[in-house]
């Protein structure tokens, strides 16, 4: 079995969990019954130990693979020198009529083989590892019923029409295929007995016609009309499947520990929701048209945010609760021998300001969309204003969440300054009120006098990190993205020029910032997104926001896909994968570039919020 | 017979059976859902049916009530003991005769012998239930010990 890289895999899922599926034909990446879930199979982060599903040519073969046309439902074609083979993947997902009509398992992944071409022996190999490989379980051979994995209170059903057998802790089997015959294999997860097993045959085929159909019908509300259509559905459906349907929340990655570095420790678990993320991730499903989607994850901010009102963490999982405590797996060697595994994030303990205004920001668009609140959410946002007020001078762990060392950072203190112009707006348009206005309005100017006096360094020309210091920060373009400065601006210019010229990887790549790029770190996806937004927004030439944007599109996988970081060297993606919050990135960009070519404002967000401020001020 | 009596002890020690079988579910012993199970019955959307079936469970649980009654009114006296040791001989035979032909009183249930077809999808429970976790034998005996003795030690024969 050939080991695979990062960029190898593509993902199915359905909106509760999710799988990665090598070039290679094997499902290395798979927690069940929910994102945070322990694995079922763990390749990904350790070949031998971790536990995989392959199906595969027996001999040597190239594969091509694709999602089936606005679906994520994944086809690979296998050709070998004495004929082809397409295996169709999908983890089935169901309208509510359906839900309702079929009797359907609690999770399920369905793999139709059919052979296309010629005559190909097809190899199967079902080894599964539950609990992070660590679960003790039976295999029962239960004849036509399939093979049961029994882990007590949970099990796994493994059925398909290969000749199969158990061969110690895994099920194998080889078996020739003629031109036109197919195989089908389905694999479900019951924690109630008794569990459905449907018939192979119509129901592996009939649930990938489903699951494409609903895919289609749910990608076809999107209003994105432009000429990146293919990236930005890509990148929508994405998004989409890492919603975890039952609260609205979205995951920041589907994996833990793939590395930021390779062979080094910066190995996160990203199976969790950040706050950070929620207003970017608004502006883009708003921006799409998928006002459900936005209205949900809203409803997941305000819901979770109540349970720690008005302090919020920086991290929780689909329902709002804290994560376990993290903690090291020992057993696993990692991804390319990249210790440690972690699972949990011990950054869910940090300080980050910035979180306060993203959950204000992201309300604000909510709200600009059409919505409302109730009472208790206003004063719940009123209180987010207070605690910005009290404490947006303190040092905190800020967005890229070094561990240790507390700063004042720029980033943060202008999301605070985004935090009260947002609540000035609420109030300004009825939404927010017994507020205290004053205090909201004093503490906003503070801020911008901070920023503006102490974060702008009058010998780099450019603003900075850390006040008072010369270190340059890729999320300084953030002041532009959310309105504390024009993008055409002298200072904001210059201030993209230095961070281009100090933090560039290359002409399209930047690095965070230049304490972590020393670390060896990869650039950041988000990072280049973010630069060609802001070019898009008007702070360069339209012809140069899309040579970066469309140069960034090069560097997806062939199924469309990025991690969070990409290897300047090797254009590699590295970290977590694929990453929402870089495809959020390209969603925006995609969307500003196409009103900038529409000749729409692409400044309506801040027209709005200065004529709030305008009214409040008179 | 006191009627009363059978339908308000027979009700709470359904409700205390259902709730030993789903606190059993939920403490990992069996992945046996009765509700679920009844429910798929009368349709395939697994929300409704666990609704329909926790209804049926009770109606059900409250009919049997009226066995036990029967049998304390033959005995002369109730008491929490002779009502365990009917709930051990029911528990008995929905393991050994109960469970084994589900297959053929549920129309949505397989068959071991026959595998899944378009009508009958769900996994059969195989002898005493143990294709639901080797455990389901010990807390369906455990729930429906607890269900008899409930109804022997509160049901009152006059």
């Amino acid at each position: 079995m050939q080991e695979a890289s990062i960029r190898d895999y593509a993902i199915i899922g359905d909106c509760r969990s999710a799988a990665l599926v090598s070039r290679f034909g094997s499902i290395d990446w798979l927690c069940w019954p929910r994102f945070d879930s322990s694995s079922l199979f763990a390749a990904l982060l350790d070949p031998i130990r971790g536990g995989r599903w392959s199906i595969a040519p027996a001999e040597p073969f190239r594969s091509q693979r694709r999602y089936l046309p606005n679906t994520n439902v994944l086809e690979t074609a296998f050709e070998t020198d004495t004929g082809t083979i397409r295996i169709v993947d999908a983890i089935p997902i169901a309208s509510e009529e359906q839900t309702f009509r079929l009797l359907l398992p609690e999770h399920e992944v369905v793999r139709l083989v059919v052979c296309t071409r010629g005559e190909v022996e097809v190899e199967t190999h079902f080894a599964p590892r539950p609990g992070y490989a660590m679960k003790r379980f039976a295999l029962r051979d239960r004849g036509k019923l399939g093979f049961w994995v029994d882990m007590g209170s949970k099990c796994i059903i493994f059925r398909s029409d290969a000749a199969l057998s158990i061969h110690a802790d895994s099920i194998a089997g080889r078996q020739r295929l003629r031109g036109g015959e197919a195989l089908r294999f389905s694999m479900s997860f019951s924690s109630d007995a008794p569990a459905p097993l449907p018939p192979l045959d119509p129901w592996v085929r009939d649930s990938i016609e489903r699951s494409g159909a609903w895919w289609e019908q749910w990608i076809g509300r999107a209003k994105y009309e432009g000429r990146h259509r293919d990236a930005v559905l890509r990148s929508a459906l994405l998004l989409k499947l890492l919603t975890y349907a039952p609260s609205g929340a979205i995951v920041a990655a589907p994996t833990t520990s793939l590395p930021e570095r390779l062979g080094g420790p910066l190995n996160w678990d990203y199976r969790y929701c950040w706050l950070r993320d929620a207003s970017f991730t608004a502006r883009a499903l708003f921006g799409l048209g998928h006002a459900e989607e936005a209205s949900a994850l809203v409803g997941w901010l305000i819901h979770t945010t109540r349970l720690t009102r008005p302090e919020l963490r920086t991290l929780y999982d689909v329902f709002g609760n804290s994560p376990k405590p993290e903690r090291v797996l020992p057993h696993l060697r990692g991804y390319r021998d990249s210790r440690p595994v972690r699972v949990g994030n011990a950054a869910q303990c940090q300080i980050q300001l910035d979180v306060y205004g993203e959950v204000i920001e992201a309300s604000v668009r909510f709200i600009r969309a059409g919505g409302s609140f109730d009472s208790e959410t206003a004063a719940l946002l009123k209180d987010l204003g207070v605690y910005i007020c009290k404490h947006w001078k303190d040092p905190d762990n800020g967005i890229w969440e070094p561990r240790g060392i507390r700063l004042p950072h720029t980033h943060s203190r202008l999301l605070c300054w985004v935090g009260l112009e947002g609540l000035l707006e609420l109030h300004w348009k009825g939404h927010l009120r017994r507020a205290p206005l004053e205090l909201f309005k004093q503490t906003r100017d503070a801020i911008r006098r901070e920023i503006e006096l102490h974060s702008w360094n009058d010998r780099l020309q450019s603003y900075v990190r850390i006040p008072e210091t010369e270190e340059l920060d890729s999320s300084l373009l953030a002041l532009a993205l959310y309105g504390f400065e024009a993008p055409s601006s002298p200072r904001m210019r210059s201030t993209f020029d230095r961070i281009r010229e100090r933090l560039g990887a290359d002409d399209w790549l930047f690095y965070r910032n230049r304490a972590l790029a020393a670390e060896g770190d990869g650039a950041f996806g988000i990072c280049s997104f973010w630069a060609a937004h802001y070019l898009a927004q008007g702070g360069g030439p339209l012809s140069e926001a899309r040579d970066l944007f469309e140069a960034m599109l090069g560097l997806a996988n062939d199924v469309g896909l990025f991690a969070e970081e990409i290897d300047p060297r090797s254009g590699c993606p590295l970290g977590n994968f694929p990453q929402g919050f870089t495809h959020v990135g390209l969603i925006n960009a995609a969307l500003s570039l196409h009103e900038r070519e529409q000749g729409v404002s692409v400044t309506d967000d801040r027209a709005s919020r200065s004529d709030a401020a305008l009214e409040i001020r008179g | 017979m006191s009627v009363a009596s059978w339908l308000l002890w027979g009700f709470v020690g359904t409700v205390i059976l259902t709730t030993i079988m789903a606190g059993s579910q939920t403490l990992g012993l069996t992945r046996m859902n009765i509700p679920y199970l009844l429910g798929t019955m009368f349709t395939a959307n697994r929300d409704r049916a666990k609704v329909i079936g926790v209804g049926m469970h009770l109606v059900l649980g409250s009919l049997f009530a009226l066995l036990y009654a029967a049998a304390f009114h033959a005995w002369g006296a109730a008491g929490w003991w002779r009502g365990a040791l009917i709930g051990l001989v029911h528990s008995a035979f929905v393991l050994v005769v109960g469970m084994p032909i589900m297959p053929g009183i549920h129309p949505r249930m397989a068959s071991e012998y026959q595998g899944p077809t378009a009508t009958r999808q769900l996994e059969p429970p195989g002898p005493l239930a143990l294709h639901y976790g080797v455990q389901t034998p010990v807390s369906v005996v455990l729930a429906h010990v607890v269900y008899g003795a409930v109804l022997g030690g509160f049901y009152r024969l006059a």
